[in-house]
């Protein structure tokens, strides 16, 4: 297999008509990372996927693979494979010459084609099937081999357009274990459209997180799950209570501020969005995790309010707690710790956290 | 006392279910009845009477029932008919070949580079504007476009590209072709506009992605999946162009024939059991051509 390339996306931006897809985005994927990009639908990481394959036109910008600018190469001139969130596979070919497609436009004989079609169905332990067409595999066969077709090329990088999202969940869990091994084992570039971040956790080397056509951070996994950069991260990524007020002062080098028609809280703040002045809005997280009950806060690092829902989980029981300018405040605790000291609904119960589980949020410049 | 009271109530019950039963197993054989009866009396009826009628006896006033065949020693020992039925299948291969090549190309159009699907149906209707009308003003309408001081004639001399009238421009077998290609392009163009309609686009790309060219992608992806569109307008032209009397009649002047002619022919001599010998041979050959293309192409797909 080729050397894997490093991919390097200079501001680049996507129009359609007057609705603005991907708007000024710049990231560089390092060789060999396996990238995830995350988001909700329509936030632009499909458009973006597809940019860099060269199924769409760059508006602005330039995308760079290794030291080549792709920019306005066709698809197949830019050492990138694609595969397809349906796979789409050809309907009327056995699979041998659908792996074999590519090396066909290429005009290789016959038999050196088919020789290696075989070679990747073996990596794919799918060569028993060789003679079938496409609609007789599984879903899980079918993404076997899609990857094939798209690997004997030999690319530098591997886009894959939600690969696992046409699977059942039982599935989906094992093909993403198999992707991983496979990145690992090729050691090549893939990038990975998501809109589960579960799934992007399980995979990624580096998750980029997208909404409204801009990134909101790209960083590895743990660090986009323990500090999200931004109140959408936090919530996309789930796990966090984002609660919103205007910045009072600073205290023990903690950003003060007073919650919209409540109380007042702290929050550690990160790099620039320490000192800032007082009544800039500001977001905090919170871990739902790391919610204690029933312990009275130090100052600014919890608040009492009333249960407003209890849901078991088994392992664990979700409350949901409601207080002076905070709605729906999730805790989440284990079960033998919520057992232990039951609540009940309606119930007030302080809750208290820790200083370093207190995150201030940034927010993107408009 | 409740022994008594139950047994009526079980007596009861029991033909009941059975109505039920028997209603349900009658059911399928009811709602297939009327399509069965329609089928029956409209299209198995008179095919069997030609069957039968093409064994009978004739003269120059009348049929004796009878199980001659004559007819059909007649029918396939004439040199005349043998001839009649090579121009006719000379006359199918033309159209289709040229059905299918418009057809192909101005499906492909509409499916591929026409954008929105709003734009897609408007011209899509445009094309079946001309069946607002009917066959034979259709083909008329060509009378006075080709004839001897039609438009392009006149056009022609006019401009003095040519001396005299072009003569073989009406009332000719090219007439007869032209007339029909304008008449039963479309029912090349729908099927295969439906096959291209249902072609995923991801497919396109993916050959894109694979390094195919637009013509590679056309050879290699599109035409494969269109074959069972083909398939099925090839049947429709075939199947029309064999059967075609009134096209042939008028655009050549009398000049050409069909099979379709022959047997109407036929019929004006009021030799009725000739034609039907002869409408069965046409509809086993044309049972034969269909076969053969579903033998090549799997339409099943597509129904």
């Amino acid at each position: 297999m080729s050397k894997a390339a490093e991919i390097d996306i200079v501001s680049v931006s996507k129009v359609y008509g007057t609705t603005t897809a991907v708007e000024d985005i710049s990231l560089k994927i390092p060789p060999g990372t396996y990238c995830c990009l995350l988001g909700p639908s329509g936030c632009g990481k499909t458009s973006t996927l597809r940019m860099i394959a060269g199924h769409e036109s760059i508006s602005s910008g330039d995308v760079r693979l290794g030291n080549i600018v792709v920019t306005d190469l066709p698809p197949a001139k830019r050492g990138t494979a694609m595969m397809f969130q349906s796979y789409a596979l050809f309907p009327h070919l056995d699979l041998i010459d659908n792996v074999a497609f590519s090396l066909k436009m290429k005009g290789v004989d016959r038999e050196q084609r088919r020789a290696k079609a075989l070679d990747l169905l073996k990596l794919m332990q799918m060569e028993a099937y060789a003679t079938r067409r496409p609609a007789q595999l599984s879903g899980g066969q079918q993404q076997r081999v899609a990857l094939a077709r798209a690997l004997i090329t030999d690319p530098d990088a591997l886009l894959l357009d939600e690969p696992l999202s046409a699977l059942d969940p039982f599935l989906k869990i094992r093909m993403r274990a198999e992707l991983k091994k496979l990145q690992t084992s090729l050691g090549i570039t893939f990038v990975h459209v998501t809109h589960s971040q579960e799934e992007a956790m399980a995979l990624a080397d580096l998750i980029v997180v997208m909404n409204d056509g801009r990134i909101e951070q790209a960083a590895r996994p743990r660090e986009v799950f323990e500090r999200p950069a931004t109140a959408f991260v936090a919530r996309f990524m789930g796990a966090h209570n984002v609660i919103s007020g205007r910045v009072t002062g600073m205290r023990d080098g903690m950003v003060v501020f007073d919650v919209n028609g409540g109380g007042s809280l702290a929050a550690r703040g990160q790099g620039q969005k320490m000192g800032q002045e007082a009544g800039t809005p500001i977001d905090i997280a919170v871990r739902t995790d790391h919610v204690r009950i029933g312990e009275p806060p130090s100052p600014g690092l919890g608040f009492t309010g009333i249960v407003s829902n209890i849901e078991y989980r088994g392992a664990t029981v979700k409350l949901s707690v409601t207080g002076a300018g905070i709605d729906d405040f999730t805790v989440i605790i284990d079960d033998s710790d919520f057992f232990a000291r039951p609540v009940a609904l309606g119930d007030a119960v302080p809750l208290a956290w820790d200083p370093q589980d207190a995150i201030a949020l940034g927010r993107l410049h408009s | 006392m409740t022994v008594t009271l139950e047994r009526p109530a079980i007596a009861a019950a029991k033909p009941a279910r059975r109505r039920r039963l028997s209603l349900s197993a009658v059911t399928p054989y009811l709602q297939a009845t009327p399509l069965a009866l329609i089928l029956g009396a409209f299209l198995l009826l008179p095919i069997i009477m030609i069957v039968v009628v093409s064994f009978w006896d004739y003269d120059f006033a009348a049929m004796y029932p009878d199980l001659l065949t004559t007819n059909y020693t007649d029918v396939l020992g004439s040199w005349v008919t043998w001839k009649t039925y090579l121009n006719t299948i000379k006359f199918a291969a033309i159209v289709w070949a040229l059905t299918l090549f418009i057809g192909f190309w101005v499906a492909y159009f509409l499916a591929f580079h026409i954008r929105t699907t709003a734009m897609q149906m408007v011209l899509f209707l445009v094309c079946t504007v001309p069946f607002l009308t009917s066959n034979i003003i259709r083909m008329i309408s060509w009378i006075p476009v080709l004839g001897r001081n039609g438009l392009i004639n006149s056009t022609l001399v006019q401009m003095g590209l040519v001396p005299k009238p072009i003569e073989w421009l009406l009332y000719s077998e090219f007439a007869v072709v032209l007339a029909m290609v304008h008449l039963y392009a479309l029912f090349m163009v729908t099927p295969i506009f439906n096959t291209l309609m249902r072609i995923d686009r991801s497919l396109v790309e993916a050959a894109r992605d694979a390094g195919a060219s637009g013509w590679q992608v056309l050879w290699n992806v599109i035409i494969p999946l269109a074959k069972p569109g083909m398939a099925i307008g090839t049947i429709f032209v075939v199947t029309l162009v064999m059967a075609d009397f009134s096209t042939v009649q008028v655009m050549s002047g009398g000049q050409s024939a069909s099979v379709a002619l022959m047997m109407k022919n036929q019929m004006s001599l009021l030799q009725y059991p000739a034609a039907a010998a002869n409408a069965v041979v046409l509809l086993v050959l044309v049972l034969l051509m269909v076969a053969g293309i579903l033998r090549i192409v799997d339409i099943r797909k597509e129904l």
